[in-house]
């Protein structure tokens, strides 16, 4: 490499001469002036370092589907952002438990959660919008999320819902439906042409509305049935790898309200009923595993034949709630994606969107206030 | 007297070299997941996770050499401005800093968050921070803000390093090679 004759170290210079400092200053400038060749070529790689960061953080492609963009939808459809609270599923209670499995299950995953004794699980009930103050009657969509910890052993989360499947499969036609479901700022209400225009478009949204349709809603949270939404890969102790989903199905009787009977509750009954409920005793759902044939779609937005072979790996026991308070499940990020191992990640594509939007959601609401929820300040049994 | 040092010592110029690389790749890796709800995000995350636990146990190792070698760094060329000297040795140690800060707060966020750290596919890491919401939003934004701090000071130095190379044509850069 040429090196310049001024290059030299020489300890015995004083460049803190005021005078020389100035001398010199000027001649770093001078020095790139001198050079245009060599400083347009630095100013280039600068440049294109920088660019490169800002294709990679998406600063250049303003359609890249984002968790931000994602959550932002959400608060627009709960008429804005309800400052503390989930971005989505808002309304909820938490709940504390435990789980036992079944022998047969450690048969198809090695996970921890399946070997030995009783567990303990902390979790959550919940209605899908984003309006943590939405009336009961209008809410059609519940979730259960769970946390089961064993001590000294890997967890396990989840966050499954009482829909079946999902109106889309991947992240983006789970976007346009937000948008497209979005109500209008002037009428309140989504504007039904664009609906339709997504529907037209979308035959899995089509057919999730008919099954919605088809399926009557569970009189409360005890007697619901909850499904993993997604598929997972379950890996059995002799390496067999095996595409499931499962689903937390009610010990409790199944039982349905008409909609009068709904409309003329109180705005909170499910989360009252639910917690009458607990006072009364223990509620118990089963965890069972759903088995894919070769060929079934992993697809959120499609369900399986129903003769697929099932798995009763274990039973949940739900024995206290309480509403959501620092400690409890209010702080969990029911971020499906944390699994222990023998329980992976499948290739749909929504795993991967719902555990980045859960965090951005998280981030949001993790420094903001906490205002009380409509469920607040109760509990029954023993959380 | 004994002679400065004409280059860096060898595993001063070896740590540079791997953590400019793993560091680099950390900016990209950490603006990239956030950006994004794609596949690449699950598969990014604890790639993120387990390079900056490498981070930590490198920039550890990589002080304990500069402390214990003071007459390693060589003297910046004597008739170098006193304000890029003192940009430089600035920039140095707010470099060594962020380094060092940025995956500890990582750390410490996901244990205030309540999260598995899982590093290698395996290893977990312990809690190092009491669970707690308000705890994890500071560090959380701290993780974002010191990010962008380390990528102008990486930039900075970048652009410094070159032009010494290319323009003083002196033998700063050669002093690392």
């Amino acid at each position: 490499m040429p090196r310049a004759d001024n290059s030299r170290s020489n300890l015995d210079a004083h460049p803190t001469q005021l005078g020389g400092v100035r001398a010199q200053s000027q001649n770093t400038w001078g020095l790139l002036l001198r050079n245009p060749i060599q400083a347009i070529a630095i100013g280039i790689v600068l440049v294109s370092v920088i660019g490169l960061f800002a294709y990679v953080g998406g600063y250049l492609s303003p359609h890249r589907l984002s968790p931000k963009r994602m959550v932002d939808a959400f608060e627009e459809i709960g008429g804005g952002a309800h400052q503390g609270f989930r971005r989505a599923h808002a309304k909820g209670i938490c709940i504390a438990g435990s789980f036992q499995a079944t022998a047969v299950a450690r048969s198809l995953s090695t996970a921890t959660i399946f070997v030995g004794s009783s567990l303990p699980v902390i979790g959550r009930f919940a209605e899908s919008a984003p309006d943590p103050y939405a009336s009961d009657s209008t809410q059609s969509v519940r979730s259960m999320a769970l946390l089961l910890r064993p001590r000294g052993a890997p967890e396990w989360r989840m966050a499954i819902n009482d829909t079946s499947g999902l109106q889309g499969s991947t992240p983006q036609e789970f976007y346009e439906n937000l948008r497209a479901s979005t109500p209008d700022r002037q009428t309140g209400k989504p504007d039904p042409k664009k609906i339709a225009v997504y529907l037209e478009t979308h035959p899995e949204a089509v057919a999730f509305a008919a099954r919605m349709k088809a399926k009557p809603l569970a009189s409360g949270f005890a007697n619901d049935s909850y499904n993993s939404i997604d598929g997972f890969i379950f890996v059995a102790p002799d390496g067999r790898r095996r595409l499931v989903r499962w689903s937390m199905q009610a010990e409790d009787p199944f039982a349905t309200l008409t909609l009068e009977e709904r409309k003329s509750r109180s705005s909170n009954y499910l989360f009252d009923d639910f917690l009458a409920r607990v006072a009364r005793g223990v509620i118990k759902w089963r965890l069972i595993a759903t088995l894919a044939m070769p060929g079934d779609p992993n697809r959120a937005g499609q369900v399986w034949p129903s003769d697929r072979q099932q798995v009763d790996m274990g039973e949940l026991t739900i024995t206290g709630a309480e509403s959501e308070a620092p400690g409890n499940c209010r702080d969990v990020i029911f971020d499906p994606l944390i699994l222990p191992p023998g329980i992976e990640p499948s290739d749909d594509p929504i795993l991967s969107a719902r555990s980045a939007v859960y965090s951005e959601s998280f981030r949001r609401r993790s420094g903001e206030r906490h205002p009380l929820s409509a469920v607040a300040n109760r509990s029954a049994g023993s959380p | 007297m004994m002679q400065p040092a004409e280059r860096f010592n060898l595993p001063a110029r070896f740590l540079h070299w791997v953590m400019a690389a793993l560091v680099f790749a950390m900016l990209l890796m950490g603006i990239g997941m956030v950006s994004t709800v794609s596949p690449r995000y699950h598969l990014i995350l604890p790639i993120h996770r387990s390079i900056g636990t490498i981070v930590i146990v490198l920039v550890s190792v990589r002080l304990i050499n500069r402390i214990m070698n003071p007459r390693t760094p060589p003297p910046l060329p004597s008739d170098l401005p006193n304000w890029q000297k003192m940009l430089a040795q600035w920039s140095h140690w707010l470099l060594y800093t962020l380094m060092f800060l940025l995956p500890v707060i990582g750390w410490s966020m996901l244990s205030a968050a309540d999260e598995p750290i899982v590093i290698f596919g395996s290893v977990h890491l312990p809690s190092i921070v009491p669970p707690n919401a308000r705890v994890f939003a500071l560090l959380r934004l701290a993780h974002t803000a010191f990010a962008f701090v380390l990528f102008a000071t990486f930039i900075t130095h970048l652009g410094a390093a070159l032009f010494h190379a290319l323009i003083r044509r002196d033998n700063v850069l050669e002093s690392m090679l």
